[in-house]
């Protein structure tokens, strides 16, 4: 296809990080594998002498994992219903941030599940859960779930990416390896943007998003069923459902945020990712903040003011007891600070914005923790038991390793995928001159 | 119909008197330990004369005696599918209880579980500060609307015709769903290989026996259905020293605690029987006798627990 004077200069820019492994790319590389290292180090002490070198125990069942599991599908799911979204409102300030919306939501959707993989007591059965499913089991509402959407996913990342294939398979301005090209041809499947093929994609990339955005509802909801369908203060709760669909997308737009900074960071894309985007971002931000904010005020008013003795010591552990301090912090970060950030002026700022965010993902993985441990720490009848570790729940270090390498497999995906792609659509920057700002008014210039 | 019930009725009677009987010296096939490696019982103590399977009358020292539980296989269809015509139900009277723990330790050595794992637990409660704490043996309710079983993924557990909820270790994945949905704490996770005593058959799995424990899976209280399939009572029942525990079946109406028989219907509408929290709906099998005029006095309980545990329970009831 023909590629535009602005796209071959635009890449140009990026051929250095496309083209080879720098440095100190290398180096990051190797940080994470060693992370990842460490990790595996972990898992294999699970392996081999079973679960009880995590801290989870009869009464704390679920730990970490589970808390990392639902963030990152979380994570995932906000980058999706973000990108479906963004492009179903044709808005012009979207391009640069779609694709890394998608990708945020393959690549946390694909770690996501090796969590949930750990909790699992015998890893060698795991198949079981297609041969012998059972449908009214919620594992197997979130199997089929997590399936259906991590194709949908993907399919929306090729769709958003064919265009961009075709480029790097004919552009000038790689100098790209003969296997490399033969690999962007084979998944450009011939497109040469004739009038048939642009509207082919482009009708796919609309009724995709059209899907995805009612998807990711319905999947998280359905992730909140796990805990919504049992018999336990704390969870189960009507309001469960949306809940989470609130919680999913604050804390991806928090992670999105982050990978925008880092990404204008490392490649000095100011004039893609400008302040604009950021304040935009921020607000969709504070919106959710504050919806989120609302639910956790009507699920803990709720269950505060009923009373009820087995919510009550929930809650009383929640705001009272152990618990307090860390159900203070996350709230104020989650909900306070993004909301004074972004709507005080003199706070809005592309570091304030971006800070905001890091405080809403990290409050957002605290907050999981609290609807996950406190409850399971809180049977119906008093637990009476002389060991302290099945009393109450405290991560080992196992636990801990495999965090840290499921966090260095997330950005070590997006190293390669940055390696591979650019991260923002090159399609949708034909007509720009070499490195314009973005105007925003300006909506010729975006690609259906 | 009602013949073959009847017929039911007097078998189920015939066999809780053989349960009754064997109570005396334990439905226990003796096996004799020479005491060899250097494990020699100490010398005093009683002997008891049993007949040998050749027919001769030997004398042997009570400490020598040791349970040792003949399994009756069962297919994994049948294990399933549940024993037919029966519906077994429970009956705990709580007026009786004292802690003895002798059901915990029978149920323990019944499944091989090591000393800190428990299927049955005997809790100390206390339901508000002006009533008066009571002891609270609790093994696995088998609800007739089991939380657990509605959440397993692979139908691992299952509810059974005869009213049990069982384990099949052998589809059991390890997620701990179930664990999380019950909400009496019942179940328990191996997060360790189990040591098993040198007797154990450990080629027998059947989810009736729910022996030997396998690594990396759910197992509970089973009600015992390999005892029942014999005629005979589960351990807990025959080695409560009080009588507290009742065993029977709900279409027969008859209940057991070994020593007295009695009518099920008639004991829940003449003392008040309750269910655990009926309120969530769960429907269990296991009834609950309020502890009206008791035998013992709660704090006879207390020395039978650990020395952690007393003193947390008795803070417990001071703060009321």
């Amino acid at each position: 296809m023909n590629v535009t004077e602005n796209q071959n200069a635009t890449l140009k820019y990026f051929a250095p990080h496309l083209e080879k492994f720098s440095t100190r790319s290398k180096m990051w590389a190797g940080f994470l594998l060693a992370l990842i290292a460490f990790g595996m180090f972990g898992l294999y002490k699970q392996i081999v002498d079973g679960h009880g070198v995590t801290g989870m125990r009869d009464y704390v069942v679920w730990g970490v994992y589970i808390v990392n599991f639902v963030f990152f599908i979380g994570v995932s799911y906000a980058g999706a219903i973000v990108a479906g979204i963004l492009h179903l409102l044709k808005v012009p300030w979207r391009r640069p941030i779609i694709r890394l919306a998608i990708m945020l939501a393959v690549i946390s959707a694909i770690v996501g599940p090796f969590f949930i993989i750990l909790c699992i007591g015998r890893f060698d059965r795991l198949y079981y859960l297609f041969i012998h499913a059972r449908l009214q089991s919620p594992i197997i509402w979130d199997v089929l779930a997590i399936t259906t959407y991590l194709v949908g996913a993907i399919l929306f990342l090729y769709l958003t990416l064919i265009k961009d294939f075709a480029i790097y398979r004919d552009t000038k301005a790689l100098n790209l390896p003969p296997w490399r090209r033969k690999v962007f041809k084979a998944l450009a499947l011939n497109y040469q943007d004739t009038e048939f093929q642009k509207k082919q994609v482009n009708v796919s990339k609309t009724l995709i998003s059209i899907i995805m955005v009612p998807m990711v509802v319905i999947v998280s909801s359905v992730l909140s069923w796990i805990f919504g369908m049992t018999l336990r203060p704390g969870w189960h709760s009507s309001i469960f459902g949306p809940y989470f669909v609130l919680a999913s997308i604050l804390s991806g737009v928090g992670v999105l945020i982050m990978l925008m900074y880092a990404f204008r960071k490392i490649y000095k894309l100011e004039e893609y990712f400008t302040d604009k985007h950021f304040v935009y971002m921020g607000w969709a931000m504070l919106i959710l903040a504050a919806a989120y904010g609302y639910v956790t005020f009507s699920e803990y008013l709720t269950s505060w003011y009923g009373s009820e003795e087995w919510d009550s010591r929930v809650i009383d552990k929640l705001f009272v007891k152990e618990y307090s301090t860390w159900s203070f912090f996350s709230t104020i970060s989650v909900i306070v600070i993004p909301i004074v950030v972004v709507a005080l002026k003199p706070l809005r700022t592309t570091n304030m914005i971006t800070l905001a965010a890091f405080l809403v993902a990290g409050g957002m993985w605290v907050r999981r923790y609290l609807i996950v441990v406190p409850t399971l720490e809180t049977p119906l009848l008093p637990i009476q038991d002389v060991r302290p570790e099945y009393v109450n729940y405290s991560a080992t270090w196992v636990e801990w390793a495999l965090t840290i390498g499921g966090l260095a497999t997330f950005f070590l995906f997006f190293l390669l995928m940055a390696k591979f792609v650019t991260i923002f659509s090159i399609s949708e920057y034909a007509d720009k001159t070499k490195f314009a700002g973005i105007d925003i008014t300006d909506t010729k210039n975006v690609q259906q | 119909m009602s013949e073959l019930q009847n017929n039911n009725r007097r078998d189920f009677l015939k066999k809780g008197a053989w349960g009754v009987t064997l109570a005396a010296w334990g439905q226990l096939v003796f096996s004799c330990s020479s005491g060899e490696g250097g494990e020699q019982v100490a010398e005093a103590g009683d002997t008891v004369k049993l007949l040998s399977p050749e027919g001769e009358l030997v004398e042997v020292k009570k400490e020598h005696l040791r349970h040792v539980h003949t399994i009756e296989k069962v297919s994994k269809m049948e294990a399933r599918h549940g024993i037919p015509g029966r519906k077994f139900v429970m009956v705990i009277d709580l007026a009786r209880c004292n802690n003895a723990r002798k059901c915990v330790s029978a149920c323990q050595s019944m499944h091989h579980l090591p000393s800190d794992k428990e299927w049955l637990s005997v809790r100390l409660m206390k339901d508000s500060e002006e009533s008066a704490p009571y002891w609270f043996p609790k093994s696995c309710f088998h609800c007739d609307n089991p939380p657990c079983v509605k959440v397993c993924p692979v139908n691992a557990t299952y509810k059974r015709q005869d009213g049990l909820v069982l384990i099949d270790a052998d589809r059991c994945i390890g997620c701990k769903f179930c664990m999380a949905a019950c909400p009496y704490s019942t179940r328990v996770f191996n997060w360790s290989e189990t040591d098993l005593p040198a007797d154990a058959d450990i080629h027998s799995y059947s989810p009736e026996t729910s022996t030997p424990s396998k690594v990396g899976t759910v197992e509970k209280c089973d009600f015992c259905p390999d005892m029942a399939r014999m005629g005979k009572l589960p351990d807990c029942v025959t080695a409560c020293p009080n009588g507290v525990i009742y065993f029977g079946d709900e279409n027969e109406d008859v209940i057991t605690n070994g020593a007295e028989t009695l009518r099920f219907s008639q004991v829940i509408k003449d003392r008040s029987g309750y269910r655990y929290m009926e309120e969530l709906g769960t429907e269990p099998r296991v009834w609950y006798l309020p502890p009206r005029d008791r035998l013992f006095p709660v704090e006879r309980g207390f020395e039978n627990l650990p020395e952690g545990l007393q003193d947390e329970l008795r803070d417990m009831l001071e703060e009321g």
